[in-house]
């Protein structure tokens, strides 16, 4: 695996908010063509983390590269032709509301190409059917479900053919079968357009089925970087606690005894 | 002495920060507005015709009512006064100077402050709690000149047309009362109307109306893209959004009416 090509370096990064360490020097390296799949609590910093691989957050020290060019040290304009190289699907899909489908596919491909349009058709389309969303092209997003909004969101992120595509929590909020056709697509994705993932979730049963390597934040810190069998079968107390989704254990959420005084169903 | 200090210092600290952000904003927006073309980003036509369409067109009837009355009040008022002296033929020409110079660029701004900046608040607050600006913002798309600077192009056309549409409203109003309540002549009420009303009256009220418009824009906008919180926080900052734009339109009126005084406009 070390022989791989890095896409994406993370070094002693630190970022705090409103005096609250959110991340303390994380140092990672994302390889070409691989899923990484970072993995943690609720405001473990893992979208902190992921918002500092797109430069979106500029962090307080620490490095982020690209392909071996200083990310966050970058101008503007040289950020933004960075970012044309990478694709985010978002939490919320984050479609915009009054485009159709295909217009929010094409938006990227309208803004940075000069394409011609029935060009830029037949890409939508194709980005479209790749996601299995063809023939919905003229529908507004409010008219579309969780997992197809996700889809189409997918379909834009890919339409500029990026090298690396970052997903913030692709499966929240979808069904068992809809998350697993979700993380098939990932899967598909990476192999058909030879990407490079970066996944933020904290859903145990997709990063056991797309993972290529996993890393586990907890309060800000790398608790654990390997392989899904290696995290499956980690020493940590914290890393089991978390597999297993367990109360008890050294993340404490609530303490027994409030526990115990909730009423009873 | 210190938490003295601290008390007032963190509030002027803020409205530092506010003005700020206020200038960064209107100043991007003017740059992609004049600078755009040259670097093959121009403000998109269909977009802007589409806003036009929103702001200018669907705004017709709202502003066409609250002048008309305006004007119906406006002639009722004075002719009360005016009777007591035995000039109430002069009715026609106050009205007319009084809504050409004062009423209609100010009354037209504050209708269109609380359609059109809501709107643009709760539009891009909306966009801004859902993700969708974070999204454009990863695809290399600056929100400013993909959103602001089209509404702002908009609403400079449009709102000092929806002032002369509120100016002939107005006086129509005053006709009304004039002709029919007055009875005063029809054709002696026209020519009075116009014989004290200079073109200096118009275009002082109409470059007003321009000032008006920036103000609506920036306002609507730097409050939208400073929305957090969910929709408690779109609400929130509509409110701010709408309240505000009222005040600097007064404040504004205030500014350009008293420059025009002073110079003898």
């Amino acid at each position: 695996m070390t022989d791989r090509p890095i896409a994406i370096s993370v070094q002693n990064l630190v970022k705090t908010f409103d005096g609250r360490t959110v991340l303390e020097n994380i140092n990672l390296d994302v390889y070409q063509g691989e899923t990484f799949v970072i993995m943690g609590g609720s405001g473990c910093g893992k979208s902190t983390l992921l918002r500092h691989m797109t430069g979106a957050i500029q962090p307080d020290s620490g490095k982020v590269f690209f392909h071996g060019k200083e990310v966050t040290s970058m101008t503007e304009q040289d950020k933004e032709r960075i970012k044309r190289r990478f694709g985010m699907s978002f939490q919320s899909a984050a479609l915009i509301d009054y485009m159709t489908v295909a217009e929010n596919v094409s938006l990227p491909l309208l803004e940075h190409t000069k394409l011609d349009p029935r060009i830029i058709n037949i890409i939508v389309r194709m980005k479209l059917s790749l996601v299995g969303m063809q023939g919905f092209e003229h529908l507004m997003p409010s008219m579309l479900s969780g997992g197809m909004k996700k889809r189409v969101g997918l379909a834009r992120a890919i339409a500029m053919d990026p090298e690396v595509v970052f997903y913030d929590e692709p499966t929240a909020g979808l069904d068992p079968i809809v998350s697993a056709v979700v993380d098939k697509l990932i899967l598909d994705l990476n192999k058909k357009l030879l990407l490079t993932s970066v996944v933020v979730t904290h859903n145990m049963e997709s990063v056991f089925r797309i993972a290529d390597r996993v890393v586990m934040l907890h309060n800000g810190h790398v608790l654990q970087i390997g392989t899904p069998e290696e995290i499956r079968s980690s020493g940590n107390a914290i890393v089991q606690q978390f597999i297993r989704g367990d109360i008890n254990g050294p993340i404490n959420i609530m303490d027994q005894n409030s526990l115990e005084s909730l009423p009873q169903a | 002495m210190d938490n003295f200090f601290a008390k007032l210092g963190r509030p002027i600290m803020e409205w530092i920060n506010v003005l700020k952000g206020f200038m960064h904003l209107s100043l991007q927006t003017f740059y992609w507005i004049i600078f755009g073309p040259f670097q093959d980003k121009p403000v998109k036509r269909q977009t802007a015709f589409e806003q036009m369409v929103f702001m200018g067109i669907q705004s017709i009837l709202i502003v066409f009512f609250v002048m008309f009355f305006t004007g119906v009040v406006l002639a009722m008022q004075s002719a009360y006064q005016l009777s007591k002296l035995g000039g109430t033929i002069y009715v026609a020409s106050l009205t007319s100077v009084s809504i050409c110079r004062e009423l209609g660029p100010v009354l037209t701004a504050l209708v269109v402050a609380g359609r059109i900046g809501a709107a643009i608040t709760a539009e891009i607050g909306s966009m801004q709690v859902n993700e969708q600006i974070e999204a454009l913002e990863t695809m290399a798309i600056n929100p400013i000149r993909f959103l602001v600077a089209p509404k702002l192009v908009s609403l400079f056309v449009m709102l000092p047309c929806l002032t002369i549409l509120g100016n002939l409203s107005g006086i129509l109003g005053g006709y009304v009362i004039g002709v029919y309540n007055l009875g005063i002549n029809a054709h002696l009420y026209v020519q009075t109307t116009f014989k004290y009303l200079t073109l200096k009256d118009i275009y002082t009220g109409l470059s007003k109306s321009f000032v008006f418009a920036i103000i609506i824009v920036l306002v609507g906008a730097y409050q939208g893209l400073k929305t957090k919180g969910g929709a408690v926080g779109v609400g929130k900052h509509t409110t701010i959004s709408v309240v505000t734009s009222f005040i600097l339109i007064i404040v504004a009126d205030c500014i350009v009416t008293g420059i025009y005084y002073f110079h003898n406009m």
